[in-house]
């Protein structure tokens, strides 16, 4: 344990830690928001357990989809995935975004953000940082969809770059959707009850869509709701990139979407951290 | 003995004081509220709080659980927005200049406000680096801060696996990576061991050395007694009394006289003359000997034991005891200062914590 020192030396010590202490200049908004970051990744690194979930169920879905709906659907689990991963990932993407609130749920009712807040710093970055360390988690996500899907058959016409700007497109919208639950996280009072609202989300969300049935064969009214659904825009966005036929219309679309979901979360977000207690 | 009334201690913050001299000389004070309103419901967490802080000093804020104090010190390190009233720090109001304010202040919370899932050193490093140190110097300072704060053996462990006392330096620690002129201690030595205690008490004393002020509080007394220069004493979200300890303690009243008579056969004889001469009632001890009075005025204490030695009564000893600052607080606000009480605000401000 700690060394007894004598209590002069202890006094002398202190007082010289703080005689020394020159005042840097203030880091700006990108520097405080990467040093966040990195307090997120050294959670990651602490605890490692936390990544279960952008590994363990990319690997489920696609397994679970593939072969599930595949035969039915496609005629052959290899056509099938051509057309379902892209989907697939866009949707277990949207799903991990939701433990991000869970997460910074958890993280702001410990003591540490009092002292976070009463820092003079760049307020959002306390958030933003996290949230660009979820980025890492969804690309990790990604990452492991993608080589299990390229073991399985998926051959993307587009190549490894059309994928990746797939993957890059996703990310985007993925670090935008966070700040709806980012908010949910800050406002909602208990852990159990973000879960059920982010579920009662995200299933409606994710599931009518284009991801796993052509919106042709559903009934009119649904296909009309799948049409502007943001998962579905993105879906068709990422298919486009990974065969090699890019919809610029969707694209943009889903970056219009993106920045909708900053505008106006961001700030809710920030004003609802303010007024926290 | 019934509660004082607030008046009844204008007194004792107008009696002359260094202290107060010298904030009257000069722009000096560190801290000044006035009015401040805070509440959760229909709770009146804090309610109307008025606060004058000198530069330099330690300041004690002293109550019992649930008396406000953690939401007013929430509100002066810019952490809550007051409903009502208004503050301001080293003349910065605390709601429209609140980043000025917080680039001059440090707060140290109730609950350990340092990272658990991180090691002391990532933990300092992280703070280094939101004030703007380099990657490379934040490690410097990060190490010597740990070196100071006797826990260099602990850097490379999680927090969680500290215990109360290292924690507590810690996050002490994180306090001043860089020298903050005000520190906020919220409750600092609650549920540490006596030896860690006295080691904060030390740190405290340091940082006031090194020309820091301090906010603390507390609700231990002897806390208050031991390191605040002045105290201001809250309970149901406003201030009750403030001053010194020595002042907060003679506005109750100087303390008890004990009389020990050399003949107990005098006792009788010796009664009705001290209670005439002290205007209070005497009280007989177990001991034949002895007797005690409350005293309201130490003047009068002089002038009993002389009459008492003119009527040829001998004393064996006597003494003036000041009153504890339980019993000041007892006095003040008609309960006693440790007990929890059982209202609205405790819970509120575990709420708000």
């Amino acid at each position: 344990m700690t060394a007894i020192t004598p209590r002069q030396d202890a006094q002398t010590a202190v007082r010289t830690a703080l005689s020394t202490s020159a005042r840097p200049a203030r880091p700006g908004p990108v520097s405080t928001s990467l040093t966040f970051w990195w307090r997120a990744l050294l959670k990651i690194k602490h605890v490692p357990e936390q990544l279960f979930d952008v590994t363990a169920f990319p690997i489920m879905f696609l397994l679970l989809f593939t072969y599930l709906f595949g035969g039915a659907l496609a005629g052959s689990t290899t056509a099938y995935l051509q057309e379902v991963l892209p989907g697939i990932l866009a949707l277990t993407v949207a799903m991990i975004t939701m433990y991000t609130g869970v997460t910074l749920n958890r993280d702001i009712s410990k003591g540490v953000h009092d002292r976070f807040r009463s820092l003079p710093v760049w307020r959002p970055a306390t958030l933003v940082g996290p949230l660009l360390a979820d980025v890492v988690r969804y690309s990790l996500a990604a990452t492991v969809m993608i080589v299990l899907g390229l073991a399985l058959g998926f051959r993307p016409g587009a190549g490894l770059t059309g994928m990746v700007v797939a993957v890059a497109l996703l990310l985007v919208f993925a670090f935008s959707l966070s700040w709806v639950w980012t908010m949910l996280g800050i406002i909602m009072r208990s852990e159990n009850a973000l879960m059920s609202l982010s579920m009662l989300i995200l299933f409606p969300l994710t599931f009518v869509s284009n991801v796993f049935v052509r919106p042709e064969t559903l009934p009119s009214w649904l296909e009309s709701l799948v049409a502007v659904n943001p998962i579905a825009i993105l879906v068709t966005a990422m298919r486009g990139l990974a065969h090699g036929h890019p919809a610029t219309g969707e694209i943009t679309a889903v970056l219009a979407i993106s920045a909708a979901f900053v505008a106006v979360f961001g700030p809710l977000t920030m004003l609802a951290y303010r007024r926290k207690t | 003995m019934p509660p004082h009334t607030p008046g009844d201690l204008d007194g004792v913050a107008l009696q002359a004081d260094p202290l107060s001299a010298a904030a009257a000389a000069g722009p000096t004070l560190a801290i000044e509220a006035s009015g401040l309103v805070k509440h959760f419901g229909a709770t009146r967490a804090v309610d109307g709080l008025d606060l004058r802080v000198p530069t330099g000093t330690v300041y004690g804020v002293l109550g019992p659980n649930g008396a406000g104090k953690t939401t007013a010190i929430r509100m002066l390190a810019t952490l809550l927005r007051p409903d009502a009233g208004s503050a301001r720090v080293f003349g910065l109001d605390i709601v429209s200049e609140a980043d000025a304010v917080r680039s001059r202040v440090s707060l140290t919370g109730q609950f350990a406000s340092v990272d658990e899932d991180l090691t002391g050193l990532e933990n300092l490093v992280l703070l280094s680096r939101l004030w703007g140190y380099s990657r490379a110097t934040a490690r410097t300072r990060a190490r010597a801060l740990l070196e100071a704060f006797d826990l260099a053996a602990a850097a490379e462990r999680q927090v969680k696996t500290y215990s109360g006392g290292m924690r507590r330096r810690l996050d002490l620690a994180a306090s001043i990576v860089v020298t903050p002129e005000l520190i906020f201690l919220d409750e600092p030595t609650t549920g540490l061991d006596p030896r860690s205690r006295n080691q904060v008490w030390d740190i405290i004393r340091a940082l006031v050395a090194e020309g820091a002020t301090v906010l603390l509080t507390t609700q231990y007394l002897d806390e208050a007694d031991h390191l605040a220069d002045r105290i201001a004493v809250i309970d149901h979200g406003r201030v009750i009394a403030e001053g010194s300890s020595s002042q907060l303690k003679s506005s109750v009243g100087s303390g008890a006289l004990h009389v020990r008579l050399f003949d107990p056969a005098q006792r009788p004889f010796a009664e009705p003359l001290l209670a005439r001469a002290l205007n209070a009632p005497v009280r007989l001890e177990a001991d034949p000997a002895a007797l005690s009075a409350t005293v309201s005025d130490a003047q009068r204490v002089t002038q009993a034991l002389s009459e008492l030695s003119r009527a040829g009564v001998a004393l064996a000893t006597f003494a003036l005891g000041q009153p504890s600052l339980d019993e000041v607080f007892l006095a003040l606000t008609g309960h006693p200062a440790e007990a929890d009480i059982d209202d609205g605000p405790a819970s509120t401000e575990e709420a708000a914590a």
